[in-house]
């Protein structure tokens, strides 16, 4: 059915659209010039000579480090959490006995914890451990508050698969780990894709745990690249910015060429 | 595993176990427990024995050396002493209440117009979508430096922003915290409302042009009841992020002026990690959760979520 255009919304849609776009704007147009440019032109002018120093100097000084670390803390987040969360998921969707069901209890009150509320005690049993600015201690809590969604958001899509496909599958004989491997695995790929996006995106942009678990430049992670340089040399605004948008690379470029898979992970941020 | 002499069919039981009809089987190449064990230790470890521990460590003294001392109540005696304590719970509350008002109009009205199929809504949807991507941290750090006092936009737009310093003052400061907090978790709620605005049944319109209800009624009378049950969702959440917004404080600014946007979640950072008083931490993250789960519970209990009434209801 078409309905004639509604101009009041496509009004209001222009003026979401410049207040998203402004500060994207001018954090790009900041990060190509010079910081005497940047501060001659002002944030909305435009800009006269292009230069790519800040992202250069940004690198140099530590940022390439800090991204190398982030990319091992996402993949290592995202290993824990695809070897540990399938299998439960199937089993709370399959299993029969009622301690799955228990623990499928469990991980929903995870979903209600937020980890503000934990920082304290994890910082004590981090310590403890020996892991205090070490990257380990970062992606363990990371990975653990990644799970509940990722639980709930596969067992959801395993339980989607029909009866009848296991039926006919123990009707053959198959143990559970072949029913696991052959049908459920296969049949969970969308899931599966969406806990990987969830979880990668978590670690990436984690802050909380990196800030109170680690201290030193070799071990920090992008995030709090961004808040030291803030702290350090919060007038260097051109340099900053050029750090932000260092740090937001990889998952635009992600959302570039994967959005559907990018937005049903995000929809999974909603439960945390 | 029996696997050849047990039955594969619901309507057989095993004999002397007593099992709840499923309409998936019986317990025949079924998963046992050990399936789930690895991650249930692991989040348990990670998790739910933090959580514990929160409880503990509220009742003890620790600096952070050492170990912590039993302190019985004083963590808690003092904190309901403390205004600042009192304060940034109102404090909280403020910013939760001020998110949820702007956030929920908003994202209804994104979230509706983002639902049509017309392409231009898609492609913009497209770009409303963005600030969701950028970490928490990302987006602050661009706030704080496009409102900068000195090389932000407020120093040349005097017209709008006065002399400029939007984190001198409390009005200021706070308007900032809900507007960046906006700025980035619009799109998470829209998304929200654009899937439930889908889901409303294309009849329901149908029914309401052949009785004459112009564009504007039918957003008042079909679209908003039949949102109902995203208004909870979505409002649980903001109340969820409202109560515990932490990165967003500690970046732009850092609780001031003076003790004016501290709030509960700050606060405790400062008590454990800048006065090492890691007790009264404790206590203010246990105080947090408290309230985030009662709100939360008294929300889906006053809106009768937990029934789930049904808004297919007369379709």
């Amino acid at each position: 059915m078409r309905k004639r255009p509604h101009y009041l919304a496509g009004f209001g849609s222009v003026v979401w659209l410049f207040v998203v776009g402004l500060p994207l704007y001018v954090m790009l147009v900041a990060t190509f010039q010079s910081r005497a440019d940047y501060a001659a032109n002002g944030p909305l002018g435009l800009p006269g000579n292009l230069t790519l120093d800040n992202y250069v100097n940004d690198l140099d000084n530590g940022f390439a480090q800090y991204f190398l670390n982030t990319v091992v803390v996402t993949v290592a987040v995202v290993a824990i959490v695809l070897v540990l969360v399938p299998p439960l998921a199937y089993a709370i969707v399959r299993g029969d006995g009622k301690a799955t069901g228990r623990v499928f209890r469990l991980f929903l009150l995870g979903l209600a914890i937020p980890s503000q509320a934990v920082i304290v005690p994890m910082f004590y049993l981090i310590n403890e451990a020996g892991l205090y600015d070490n990257l380990l201690g970062v992606i363990l809590p990371t990975a653990a508050f990644a799970m509940p969604v990722c639980t709930l958001i596969l067992s959801g899509v395993m339980r989607d698969i029909t009866p009848e496909l296991y039926e006919a599958m123990t009707v053959d004989g198959a143990s559970p780990r072949r029913i696991f491997r052959d049908l459920v695995l296969p049949l969970s790929k969308s899931g599966l894709s969406t806990i990987v996006v969830f979880s990668s995106l978590q670690a990436w942009n984690g802050f909380l745990f990196p800030l109170v678990l680690t201290q030193s430049s070799e071990n920090k992670v992008i995030t709090m690249g961004l808040y030291d340089f803030q702290t350090e040399h919060g007038v260097d605004i051109p340099g900053l910015l050029a750090a932000v948008v260092l740090s937001m690379l990889p998952i635009l470029l992600v959302y570039l060429f994967a959005r559907r898979a990018l937005v049903q992970g995000l929809m999974g941020v909603g439960g945390k | 595993m029996t696997t050849a002499t047990a039955p594969a069919v619901d309507s057989v039981e095993k004999p002397g176990t007593r099992r709840r009809p499923s309409r998936t089987g019986t317990g025949v190449g079924r998963p046992g427990f050990a399936w789930a064990a690895p991650a249930a230790l692991f989040f348990g470890l990670f998790a739910i024995v933090p959580l514990a521990l929160v409880l503990v460590l509220s009742f003890t003294r620790w600096n952070g050396l050492g170990s912590p001392e039993f302190a019985g109540l004083e963590n808690w005696s003092k904190l309901l002493d403390d205004p600042v304590m009192v304060k940034s719970l109102w404090l909280s509350l403020l910013l939760t209440v001020l998110g949820v008002l702007v956030q929920t109009p908003l994202s209804i009205l994104l979230g509706v117009w983002a639902a049509g199929h017309q392409r231009n809504r898609a492609v913009l949807s497209a770009i409303y979508f963005v600030p969701l991507l950028l970490s928490i941290t990302a987006v602050s750090v661009l706030w704080r430096a496009v409102l900068d006092p000195n090389f932000g936009v407020p120093s040349q737009a005097t017209w709008l922003f006065g002399d400029g310093n939007l984190f001198g003052v409390q009005a200021g400061a706070l308007g900032v915290l809900v507007f960046v907090s906006t700025w980035q978790f619009t799109p998470l709620h829209t998304l929200l409302y654009q899937g439930a605005a889908r889901a409303i049944p294309q009849v329901l319109y149908q029914a309401a042009q052949i009785d004459g209800a112009g564009r504007y009624r039918q957003f008042f009378h079909i679209t908003l009841p039949q949102l109902r049950n995203t208004v909870i969702t979505s409002t649980i959440l903001m109340v969820v992020g409202g109560l515990t917004t932490f990165d967003t404080v500690l970046i732009l600014t850092q609780g001031g002026p003076g003790t004016d946007t501290t709030n509960s979640a700050y606060y405790m950072y400062q008590k454990a990690f800048k006065s090492f008083d890691f007790g009264a931490a404790s206590a203010i993250a246990l105080l947090l959760v408290l309230v985030a789960t009662l709100v939360s519970l008294v929300m889906v209990r006053l809106s009768g979520y937990d029934k789930m009434r049904s808004t297919m209801e007369g379709v």
